[in-house]
C-alpha cells in the first residue's frame, strides 16, 4: 500500500511514537533478563519497570508507585477490577456500571447478573449524558461496586466521575472506572476524583499494544485476577512483560508532555474544523455526543438515510480511516449499543461515523476528508429508497 | 474488514441500474430504516412474452446490500417472470462468488424483493411490501417468519441457530427466539436424523442418575428464567420424593418466594422429571 493514509481511528488504536519503539528496542534482544532473577542481569530490569511506574502514576498523579498494577491490556484492568469488587466483598450483592461501557465491562456485569447479583445499567440522555439521580435512586448498602466508565469511546462524552464516585463512597461502594478514552488524552487525576479503581491502556495513546494499567488505591480491598506468581506484589501473577512496561512508561512521559503543552488544543481546533466543515457542507447531519463535556479529539456524526459500512469503504479508497456504529460493520445486527442508549432515531443509527484525530492529524488531513466525503454521502442518498423522505 | 469478493466490490463501487421505473410493471419492497437495510425493486415486463425488459433498483444498506441489489438487476433482465421468481438467494450469492456468512441475509433480501416484485406484476402493478405472509412471526426484533426460517434452512442447509441468524437475521438481536430457532432446525433437519435414545423412566434410575436429572432442569429451564429477575436456585438435597431447594440472589427473600417455588419450580418439576415429586425449601 503506497497511498497516504489519513487516519482517523485514534480511539481505536493509535501509532506507537518512535520514542517508545526505542525505548522498549533494547529488552527485546540484550537487556532480556528476568526482573525477578537474584543476579543484577536480570534485577537491573526492575529498576526500568519500577521507573516506568513511576511515570505512569505521576501521568494519573497517583499518590503511591505501587498503587500501579501492569496487566496485559485494559480488558484484563476491567476483569479484574470488576472480579475483585465483587469477590473481597462476599456479602453484598448488588453492582452499578451504565449502559453505555465497552463489553470489557458490559461482559462481566452480564456474567454476574446470570450468577444472580441485582446489576443496574445507568442510562443516559439524548446527548449522552450520566443520569446521576438514577445512579442516586438504585445504589444502597448492597452495592459492592459502581463502574462508570469515564469517556465514551463512541461518542467522547466525558461522564462527571468526581460526583459518581461521591455518591458510590456516601453508600460503602468501591468505585472503578475505565479511564482507556480518557487517558492522554484529558487531564485524569485519581486523587481529585476520588477513584478507588482506574483501567488504562498504552495503545490508545502512542504506547504499544499489549499493556495495560489497573490502578488500585492503596487500602482497597483486592483480590488478585490472575493467580501464580509474586510479580506485582501478588496482585497479578506472570513475568513482567519488561519491553512493553518501558514503553507505556515512556508513552505516559509523552502524553503528560502533550497535555501541557497545548497539543490537545490544538487537536481539538482540527476537530472543531472537520465537525464544522461538514455540518456546513453536508445536508441532514447530526453530531451526536454532548459538545460541552467531550474529549478534544472525538466526533461522532450520523448521516441520515444511509449506511456507515458503505461510508467507511469509499472513504477507504481515499485512505481515510474511520469507524461505524452501524450494525452492519460489528458482523452485529444492531446500531451500536451507545447510540441505541442515546435514542438516536434509527435513520440516524445505521450511518454514524466516529472520526477519532491525535497530535499527529495534520490541516491537511481535514481538508482531504471534507473535500472527499461530500460526494461520498451524496452518491450514497441517490441509491437510498429513503431519501424520498427528505424534506 | 469483510472478505468480500472483487465483484461484490464492482457492483457496490459501479451499482447497475440504480434509481426508479417510472410506471413500472412491479414494485417490490423488503427492509425497514430499524432493520438498517432496505430495498426498493422495481421492473418494466413485457406483458406479452412476460419477460422483464427492464429492473431499477433503490438500496439502503451495507456493500453487500447494495452489490446484491445491484447484481439482481442484471440477472432478472431477459427472464421471463416464471424464471425469475425461481432465482434463490443462493444464486445472489453465487453469483457475485461469495458472501460473507455475515451478509448472506443480503441475498435473502435480494430474493424477498424480487418475491414481491414478481406478485405486485402479477396482481397489477401495485407496489407489494414483502412480507413474511405466515402466521407466525419468530424473531420480533427483524420480523422473521417460522416460514422464512424453514425456507433458508431447507434451501441453504442450515443446521446452527447461528447459521440461521446470518442468513436471515432472526435472533441477532434480543436473541430471545434462539430456543425456538433451535426448535425449528431440529423440526426441520429431524427427518434425516436417527430417533433419539427413549429416556430412562425416573423411578429405575439411579439416586446419581435423579440428581443429575433434577440439576440439568433446573440448569436449563428454571434458572434462565429465574436470572432475568436477578436470582437463582440450588438443589440443596433430594429426599425421597421431596426435592429440597434453596432461592438466591434477588429471589431469596423475594416477596413471591413461596409462589416461585411451588407455581414455578415444582411445577416444571413434575413435568420434565417425574409428576410425584414435590418442591420445598432447604
Amino acid at each position: 500500500m503506497s497511498q497516504k493514509i489519513i487516519y482517523l481511528d485514534n480511539n481505536a488504536t493509535t501509532q506507537c511514537a518512535s520514542e517508545v519503539v526505542e525505548a522498549m528496542l533494547p529488552y527485546f534482544s540484550e537487556r532480556y533478563g528476568n526482573a525477578s532473577s537474584m543476579h543484577t542481569f536480570g534485577g537491573e530490569n526492575r529498576k526500568a519497570i519500577d521507573a516506568a511506574r513511576t511515570k505512569v502514576a505521576h501521568l494519573i498523579n497517583a499518590q503511591y508507585d505501587d498503587e500501579i498494577i501492569f496487566t496485559s491490556c485494559a480488558s484484563e484492568s476491567d476483569n479484574t477490577a470488576i472480579f475483585s469488587a465483587v469477590r473481597a466483598q462476599r456479602k453484598k450483592k448488588h453492582i452499578i456500571t451504565s449502559a453505555v461501557e465497552h463489553p470489557a465491562v458490559m461482559e462481566p456485569f452480564h456474567y454476574l447478573q446470570a450468577q444472580g447479583y441485582r446489576v443496574d445499567f445507568i442510562g443516559v440522555d439524548e446527548k449522552g449524558r450520566f443520569n446521576l439521580d438514577q445512579l442516586r435512586a438504585c445504589i444502597d448498602e448492597d452495592t459492592a461496586l459502581v463502574s462508570v466508565m469515564w469517556a465514551n469511546s463512541e461518542t467522547g462524552t466525558i461522564f462527571p466521575i468526581k460526583e459518581i464516585a461521591q455518591i458510590a463512597h456516601e453508600h460503602g461502594a468501591i468505585m472503578h472506572t475505565d479511564a482507556v478514552q480518557a487517558v492522554g488524552k484529558i487531564p485524569v487525576d485519581v486523587q481529585a476524583v476520588g477513584v478507588d479503581m482506574l483501567s488504562l491502556s498504552a495503545h490508545k495513546f502512542h504506547g504499544p499494544k499489549g499493556v495495560g494499567v489497573l490502578y488500585v488505591k492503596r487500602g482497597t480491598r483486592f483480590m488478585p485476577y490472575l493467580m501464580g506468581g509474586h510479580q506485582e506484589k501478588q496482585r497479578r501473577a506472570g513475568t513482567e512483560n519488561v519491553p512493553y512496561i518501558v514503553g507505556i512508561g515512556k508513552a505516559c512521559e509523552l502524553a503528560q508532555k502533550r497535555l501541557t503543552d497545548g497539543s490537545m488544543l490544538k487537536v481539538a481546533a482540527l476537530r472543531d474544523r472537520l465537525e464544522k466543515g461538514i455540518l456546513a457542507i453536508i445536508p441532514d447531519v447530526k453530531v451526536n455526543g454532548d459538545p460541552e463535556h467531550r474529549v478534544p479529539n472525538t466526533t461522532n456524526i450520523s448521516f441520515g438515510y444511509i449506511e456507515g459500512e458503505s461510508i467507511l469503504m469509499y472513504l477507504n479508497d481515499f485512505g481515510i480511516c474511520a469507524s461505524s456504529g452501524s450494525a452492519c460493520t460489528s458482523g452485529s445486527l444492531e446500531p451500536s449499543h451507545v447510540l441505541r442508549a442515546m435514542k438516536v432515531p434509527f435513520q440516524f443509527a445505521h450511518g454514524s461515523i466516529r472520526f477519532s484525530l491525535s497530535d499527529q492529524t495534520t490541516e491537511d488531513d481535514i481538508k482531504v476528508v471534507l473535500k472527499e466525503l461530500p460526494p461520498i454521502i451524496e452518491r450514497l442518498r441517490q441509491i437510498s429508497p429513503f431519501s424520498r423522505l427528505r424534506a | 474488514m469483510w472478505d468480500y469478493t472483487d465483484k461484490v466490490m464492482d457492483h457496490f463501487k459501479h451499482p447497475r441500474n440504480v434509481g426508479s421505473i417510472e410506471n413500472a410493471d412491479g414494485t417490490g419492497q423488503v427492509g425497514s430504516l430499524v432493520c438498517g437495510d432496505a430495498l426498493r425493486l422495481t421492473i418494466k415486463v413485457n406483458k406479452e412474452t412476460d419477460v422483464i425488459e427492464d429492473a431499477k433498483f433503490e438500496t439502503f444498506g451495507c456493500a453487500s446490500a447494495i452489490a446484491s441489489s445491484s447484481v439482481l438487476t442484471e440477472m432478472v433482465k431477459g427472464k421471463t417472470i416464471e424464471e425469475a421468481s425461481k432465482i434463490t438467494n443462493q444464486d445472489i450469492a453465487n453469483e457475485l462468488g461469495s458472501l460473507p456468512a455475515e451478509k448472506m441475509h443480503c441475498s435473502v433480501m435480494g430474493m424477498e424483493a424480487l418475491d414481491a416484485a414478481v406478485k405486485s406484476y402479477r396482481q397489477g402493478g401495485k407496489p407489494v411490501i414483502f412480507e413474511q405472509e405466515a402466521e407466525k412471526i419468530v424473531c420480533h426484533c427483524f420480523n422473521v417468519s417460522e416460514e422464512a426460517i424453514i425456507k433458508a434452512i431447507r434451501t441453504n442447509h442450515l443446521t446452527s441457530v447461528e447459521d440461521v441468524t446470518h442468513f436471515t437475521k432472526a435472533g441477532g438481536a434480543c436473541g430471545k427466539c434462539k430456543g425456538e430457532i433451535q426448535k425449528i432446525l431440529d423440526k426441520v433437519n429431524s427427518a434425516c436424523e436417527v430417533p433419539a435414545a427413549k429416556p430412562k423412566n425416573y423411578n429405575e434410575m439411579t439416586l446419581v442418575e435423579k440428581i443429575k436429572t433434577i440439576e440439568s432442569v433446573l440448569e436449563e429451564d428454571i434458572r434462565p428464567k429465574l436470572n432475568l429477575d436477578g436470582g437463582s436456585v440450588e438443589l440443596v438435597d433430594l429426599d425421597g420424593k421431596v426435592v429440597k431447594v434453596r432461592l438466591i440472589g434477588m429471589c431469596s427473600g423475594c416477596a413471591g418466594a413461596q409462589g416461585t417455588l411451588k407455581n414455578f419450580i415444582e411445577k416444571v418439576i413434575q413435568e420434565k422429571v417425574s409428576p410425584d415429586l414435590s418442591v420445598e425449601q432447604a
